[in-house]
């Protein structure tokens, strides 16, 4: 595969498999704000996805919806980050959160991309992720700096998943490689704007990032156990019916 | 139809009842501040209530096809459409709260079982092909009662239904398209939907609620302006605007007695099981304690999100006041 593709395969995985995720949600949410702003995201990532698949559809022989329904687990190359389970509520905003601080300066730095196609996809998405971190951001520090237990159920959703941050920033050779050639930021400078992000989004909600070991693989396809179970359901109807159009 | 059998209040005998039923003949909208009787109020509360709780709790058996649509533009399109049904229930409760209650205390009497919410929501989403039935039939069968409310008397509701409309339009013809998919697919696709609509027909012909006959709340609401058409008129028009799409699309309706009636120029149908629907009325529907128990469960589990956005607000308003 060829590094563009690797990218927009991540990319377009990133959003399928968070948007798999805040899916969950719907009727679920704490209050019925929260069930509209849940679907709301996972809309707008979902029509993320199809775009990045559709960007590389040609090159890989495959429609998006092969793509998004026919892979297994170890095809898929998400960061670990995404696939991590509801646990609760604190768990969905603070990925959502993690995933928006990466994602944000990801499509800011996309948008001047030197492959044409990538720069469009990036200009619109990133005024939807505007949107996203604003929300995501907000509600981390009203429940952060909230109760005692909003503040612990934060805190423990936090400890739970930074170490997973280090895949959404983790780099290879075929980042370098789109990298000399302008497709897509450098990585220290995404880096830089997450850690700003985060340091004063926690200060501000009186939340700690922890110290510790750091987890990568989803961007190679080494995936937590989460991601079998989800996929199972996802793609459960289209690989039943393999020769059905829906 | 998302508001059944809805209690209705008594008219007054005064001057000021007098008048107020004049404005209403005379087609004059009635808004938050006018004088309005008393059971005029409770029975709009009750019946928006009702189909505010149903918009709520119909995000369940929709959300359960979410994480397993077959395409992803079905996924998106249907995350779309359960996030409008949420939206209209947000309308919903503030033209209620226009009335004077709260959406918390409309939430609790939900959670506690006190308010009803439309039967239809107790029947469970088996296959994909039941969600081109909830948007064909159970949306379809809602525009049938929810276009004429957009006349209705009392205007918060009526402006809420005025955008509720022209969302579930666009449902219908989704759910529509799904089963049309679903019936130009391969063998098993015609299968699934046949079944689909097997389940959900009868079902939806209850939404309309009892015959006219049984109906004892209607006549008030109607003179009020509330209520514009009759049950068995609205499920007439239902039957004759779907028994052709259903031709159409080549689906077999499950009614043995069903035939078109020349001189009517009306189909004639067969009588629903009302036993079943008086059984999902009381709580003994297939899902009734699967839809309560998940309503609360979202409530209880998300009772720390709520008191920590609280607890913030007020530690703010600390910090303002001491500036």
């Amino acid at each position: 595969m060829t590094p563009f593709a690797t990218f927009c395969l991540r990319m377009g995985d990133n959003a399928l498999i968070l948007g798999q995720r805040t899916g969950e949600w719907c009727g679920h949410a704490p209050v019925l704000e929260e069930d509209i702003a849940f679907a709301n995201m996972g809309l707008d990532l979902i029509g993320q996805t199809q775009q990045w698949f559709g960007m590389i559809a040609e090159e890989l022989g495959q429609s998006p919806d092969k793509l998004a329904f026919f892979r297994g687990e170890r095809e898929y190359l998400n960061t670990l980050l995404v696939e991590q389970p509801n646990t609760d509520f604190a768990h969905a905003l603070m990925r959502q959160y993690l995933f928006d601080a990466w994602h944000l300066p990801m499509l800011e730095g996309l948008v001047t991309s030197s492959n044409q196609q990538i720069a469009e996809l990036a200009a619109k998405a990133v005024k939807e992720v505007r949107y996203h971190i604003d929300r995501s951001r907000d509600l981390i520090i009203r429940l952060g700096d909230g109760s005692d237990e909003s503040h612990r159920r934060m805190q423990d959703a936090l400890d739970w998943l930074w170490p997973f941050t280090a895949d959404l920033l983790a780099r290879d050779d075929a980042d370098a490689a789109l990298v000399a050639e302008g497709v897509i930021p450098e990585g220290e400078r995404i880096a830089t704007r997450f850690a700003q992000e985060t340091a004063e989004t926690f200060a501000k909600a009186t939340l700690t990032a922890p110290e510790g070991p750091r987890r990568t693989g989803g961007r190679t396809g080494n995936h937590s156990e989460h991601m079998g179970y989800l996929l199972a359901v996802m793609q459960s109807v289209p690989r039943a019916h393999p020769d059905a159009r829906w | 139809m998302y508001a059944q059998m809805v209690e209705s209040g008594q008219a007054g005998t005064t001057d000021q009842d007098r008048a107020f039923q004049d404005k209403i003949d005379r087609n004059v909208r009635i808004e938050p501040r006018d004088w309005m009787p008393e059971g005029y109020r409770k029975t709009l509360l009750r019946q928006i209530g009702q189909h505010a709780h149903s918009e709520i709790v119909g995000q369940l058996p929709e959300g359960n096809w979410i994480t397993r649509a077959p395409s992803l533009q079905r996924k998106a399109i249907l995350l779309a459409k359960v996030q409008d049904e949420a939206g209209h229930g947000l309308y919903l409760y503030c033209a209620a709260e226009t009335l004077g209650k709260s959406r918390d205390e409309m939430t609790r009497e939900l959670l506690a079982g006190k308010a009803k919410y439309s039967s239809i929501f107790n029947y469970p989403t088996l296959t994909w092909a039941d969600i081109g039935m909830v948007g064909w039939l159970v949306d379809g069968a809602a525009i049938m009662n929810q276009v004429p409310l957009q006349r209705c008397s009392y205007g918060p509701y009526s402006r809420a239904m005025i955008r509720i409309c022209k969302e579930e339009s666009f449902h219908q013809r989704q759910g529509f398209d799904i089963v049309r998919t679903l019936m130009e697919g391969t063998e098993d696709q015609k299968k699934m939907a046949q079944d689909a609509f097997n389940r959900w027909w009868w079902p939806a012909i209850m939404m309309f609620g009892p015959p006219d006959g049984d109906s004892v709340h209607s006549e008030q609401s109607m003179k009020w302006g509330i209520k514009l058409n009759s049950n068995d008129e609205l499920r007439q028009k239902f039957v004759d605007q779907t028994v052709p799409q259903a031709e159409w699309l080549g689906l077999n309706v499950p009614d043995a007695d069903l035939k078109w009636n020349e001189e009517r120029q009306s189909y004639d149908f067969g009588t629903p099981d009302w036993d079943e629907f008086f059984a999902v009325i009381k709580g003994n529907g297939i899902c009734n304690r699967e839809r309560l128990d998940a309503r609360n469960k979202a409530w209880d589990d998300g009772a720390w999100f709520r008191d920590g956005l609280m607890a913030h607000a007020e530690k703010n308003t600390h910090k303002i006041a001491a500036e």
